[in-house]
């Protein structure tokens, strides 16, 4: 039978073959993954993430009225009809003006998570950069790179956005504009702080030694290696910035008409809740209350799933 | 009557992956004025069945069987009875002195505390037993030190200062825990020295763990070989030594290179491959001083010159602080030199530019001390490995890449199998095969092995050193290899180096500059490193160099073996020259011995 082994494809082939008997390791990203799976909590509340997730994107095929339309036989008294019911289709009830709460908080959801994903990812790509570079380049440009976020700091957030949305106008663009350009100062501080402290391991001078180029390193070690801290930072500000923007919103800045936020609709239930509506202000309070504490506590989970060692 | 008793003492831990049996039911004794050694290699238990019988251990360790106390049962008492005995009956000294003083109080404070607690003495009473203690213990200046804090103290000092503490109640029993494996060999030698003061003087039991078993045919009385968990063999140190009876205690002997004997590999001689002349890298200190402070030039290299054949193994050797892995790295390049000249193969490393030089990295390879640090966690050890191939040889195939790295990763001793784990699977002694397949998967024509075998246990290390030797006879490279273990050293090298404070103090073949050192510093070095042979070891004259490692930043501290060319001026100006006494033995210049161990006792 050793006619099979001897021809140059056949062995190559068994060749092949055998090399995939190695044994697959277990990375890090694997024993954080495990340890995530173990968290309780962490995995309670990413199981409510995904259930506001389904609402935002199955909840409209179930809604009967649009996010716009106006039921004009409630909207007369809403106090007595608009209130939360099936026989007339307003699950969550109608807002003051007469419009399904259901569909306005679907809506609202909606506009909060891509604000919270959109800020953070802002924070992640440029925090990212600026801080790899200045930590890993250091210097002179490290100190001027991180002058300039220092003074940023100095300003406080909120003026910052009211500013930019007072100046560029309130529209969606502005909003994740003004929460970017905020959101990334404290993340290229920590990415810093990594690079810094990475950049005397000895592997990445092992790597040096080696003649890998800057880059390489970068790519290679660096980056791979400031992922958990950038992951778990990045987790804990996209509720952050939900509840920056809900702040803003709550002044009445923010997002305007006929877009909405929950910070919007939990002012707007909010002035009304004297008149005997309660609704208008639990129902937008529930889902922004469960997304807060369900990303805080993914966040937390991640942390100690990343960086074991800091706990 | 016995001073600690512990029967069948079985420590667990629980962990994610389920119980760990780290102690597997131990029995021993120790008697009044006795030293037990506990030898064993790293992950043996020898630590955490102390811990457990003294009650500290993690939330998630389990400990059963008996300890007693001078006939008091001990073990898994509640913490406020434990509390009585620790420190009073039981003094406990750890290995890191650093991390076991507590950084933001006073010596004195913190000595203070622990007589507080259990003899409730306080104030100036309290200052004038520590003082005691501290001037018992032999530190220089001890008034001033009781006000200073833990960090502005040398390593040995702080162990002294534990020490001290550990000893402030006279207990009965000090656990010594590596106590001196942090330290230089001349400090070892001290703090060795004081603790058998210690022994004969007030009668204290001494329980030495170490993996180190020169230190135990120093210190100890009888001596118990620990392995997984649990004693493979014990008796009278002189029995263990001469006739050991369980193979892995003749394992361990035989691993541990040895100064006195031994055959030091013998001069080669070929083409100069590495010509380094005057190499200085000085460093700016911040002082304070003035509104701004003020830069002091910290010299960690100043002025070596050397050449390496082709083939030849060059070994560095001093104490920490002394230049050996700065000298290293400027070498590479990988850290500017602020003066000199490094030429490999002819050509000036320290003027060519970049794209140059990372050519020429692909024939200038380094290995690390930490196995562990030195791999990137995130990337398996093939891809590692496999890093220099990728730089210095883009035109290789993933294919014949992965062939290369398989037969590197068998060439130092690793199973291909393990091709795609990554290095927290594996244990120290695997990661530095890795560490060393990396180095050599270009064939590089030098490797410097910066402390490369210091952080494993002994049996590996014998293995490293053994891999190193017989990769060097395959392929031919040079090797410069820094420790600051001069056996392991002398087993590998032909020629050695010995640095102090930046400078060469002695240079020479490898069985010439053991066996006939000529300058002071080189004879107070080997005579510090113990030998681990009782009778040879007790038997041996110390030479002691007084005082304490001088501050690379005090000028004048490097003319302590030249005091007679010493200026009343500030600087230092002399430089000490090196003479050649025969054979390409260079020696520092140097007083005689008898006149630098004079002045201590003017």
């Amino acid at each position: 039978m050793a006619i099979f082994g001897t021809s140059p494809k056949a062995a190559e082939l068994a060749d092949d073959i055998t090399d995939f008997t190695a044994v697959r390791g277990r990375s890090l990203f694997r024993d954080a993954l495990n340890r995530f799976l173990r968290n309780k909590a962490a995995m309670a509340s990413l199981f409510i993430l995904v259930l506001i997730v389904g609402f935002v994107i199955f909840g409209p095929f179930f809604s009967q009225w649009s996010n716009e339309e106006i039921d004009w036989v409630v909207m007369g008294d809403v106090k007595g009809m608009g209130g939360p019911s099936l026989e007339t289709g307003h699950y969550f009830g109608v807002d003051d003006l007469g419009r399904d709460l259901f569909a306005r908080t679907i809506q609202a959801t909606q506009t909060s998570l891509l604000v919270g994903l959109i800020g953070a990812a802002m924070a992640l790509l440029v925090g990212t950069f600026w801080g790899v570079v200045a930590g890993y380049y250091g210097g002179r440009l490290d100190s001027v790179m991180m002058r300039f976020v220092d003074i940023l700091l100095a300003i406080p957030l909120t003026l910052v956005l009211i500013l930019i949305l007072v100046v560029a106008g309130r529209s969606f663009t502005a909003l994740f504009l003004g929460l970017g350009a905020v959101s990334w100062l404290t993340m290229s501080r920590i990415v810093r702080g990594q690079t810094l402290a990475l950049k005397s391991r000895e592997f990445i001078e092992a790597a040096r030694a080696t003649g890998v180029s800057e880059g390489t390193i970068i790519r290679r070690h660096i980056l791979p290696n400031l992922a958990g801290v950038v992951i778990v930072y990045a987790s804990l500000l996209v509720p952050e910035m939900i509840l920056a923007e809900s702040f803003i919103s709550f002044l009445g800045l923010g997002i305007s008409e006929p877009n909405t936020s929950l910070g919007r609709l939990i002012a707007e239930g909010a002035g009304t809740m004297a008149y005997g509506t309660l609704w208008q202000l639990l129902f937008p309070l529930f889902f922004y209350v469960a997304l807060i504490i369900a990303m805080f506590f993914v966040g937390d989970g991640l942390r100690d799933a990343l960086d074991p060692k800091d706990r | 009557m016995t001073v600690l008793s512990v029967s069948d003492l079985k420590v667990s831990f629980d962990t994610p992956d389920g119980t760990v049996e780290a102690v597997k039911g131990v029995s021993f004794d120790i008697a009044p004025g006795e030293c037990l050694g506990i030898v064993g290699e790293s992950g043996s238990g020898k630590s955490q069945s102390f811990m457990a019988a003294m009650g500290l251990m993690p939330p998630n360790g389990r400990a059963s069987g008996s300890v007693t106390l001078s006939g008091n049962e001990i073990l898994n008492l509640p913490i406020g009875k434990l509390n009585a005995i620790r420190g009073a009956d039981v003094g406990m000294i750890f290995q890191d002195p650093l991390t076991a003083l507590t950084p933001h109080l006073k010596i004195g404070v913190q000595m203070a505390e622990v007589l507080r607690v259990h003899k409730g003495l306080r104030g100036a009473a309290a200052r004038k037993h520590c003082l005691d203690w501290l001037n018992r213990v032999q530190i220089p200046e001890a008034e001033r030190r009781l006000d200073q804090y833990p960090h502005e103290l040398s390593g040995g000092m702080r162990q002294r200062v534990m020490i001290a503490q550990a000893m402030l109640c006279e207990p009965k029993l000090l656990i010594a825990d590596e106590p001196t494996t942090a330290l230089d060999v001349t400090v070892q030698a001290e703090v060795l020295d004081l603790m058998a003061r210690l022994q004969t003087e007030l009668g204290t039991a001494i329980a030495l763990i170490t993996h180190d078993m020169g230190v135990v045919a120093r210190m100890c009385d009888r001596v118990k070989v620990m392995r997984k968990g649990a004693f493979v063999e014990e008796g009278p140190v002189e029995r263990i030594f001469a006739a050991p009876e369980h193979e892995y205690t003749r394992k361990l002997l035989e691993a541990m290179p040895r100064i006195d004997t031994g055959d030091a590999p013998g001069q080669v001689s070929g083409k100069t491959i590495l010509d380094v002349d005057d190499l200085k890298v000085h460093f700016d200190i911040h002082q304070k001083g003035g509104l701004f402070g003020r830069k002091v030039p910290l010299k960690a290299v100043n002025g070596v010159s050397f050449s390496l054949q082709e083939r030849e193994t060059l070994g560095i050797v001093g104490e920490s602080g002394c230049g050996k892995s700065t000298l290293a790295r400027a070498v590479l390049q990988l850290i500017e030199p602020s003066a000199g000249a490094v030429s490999w193969l002819g050509k000036p490393l320290n003027e060519m530019d970049r794209k140059a030089l990372t050519r020429e990295r692909k024939d200038l390879q380094i290995v690390f001390q930490d196995p562990l640090a030195s791999l990137d966690p995130r990337l398996t050890i093939s891809d590692s490995i496999a890093e220099p191939l990728k730089t210095h040889r883009p035109e290789m195939t993933g294919r014949e890449r992965r062939e290369a790295v398989v037969a590197m990763m068998q060439r130092v001793g690793l199973d291909p199998i393990m091709y795609n784990r990554y290095p927290h699977e594996l244990s120290g002694g695997q990661n530095q095969r890795v560490g060393i397949a990396r180095a050599m998967i270009t064939r590089p024509r030098l490797i410097i092995c910066d402390e490369a075998v210091s952080a494993l246990d002994v049996s590996i290390q014998a293995q490293i050193v053994q891999l190193l030797k017989e990769l060097q006879a395959e392929f031919g490279m040079s090797m410069l290899f820094i420790s600051h273990d001069l056996s392991v050293v002398r087993a590998i090298s032909n020629r050695i180096m010995v640095l102090y404070l930046g400078r060469i103090v002695e240079l020479g073949d490898a069985g010439t500059v053991c066996d006939a050192p000529r300058h002071p510093y080189t004879q107070a070095l080997i005579s510090a490193v113990p030998i681990p042979d009782p009778e040879a070891e007790r038997a041996r004259a110390r030479i002691r160099i007084p005082g304490e490692l001088p501050s690379p930043l005090d000028p004048r501290a490097s003319l302590r073996f030249l005091p007679s060319k010493l200026t009343d001026g500030e600087e230092a100006v002399y430089v000490p020259r090196l003479d050649d006494v025969g054979g390409g033995h260079l020696v520092a210049e140097h007083d005689p011995l008898e006149r630098l161990l004079g002045r201590a006792s003017v």
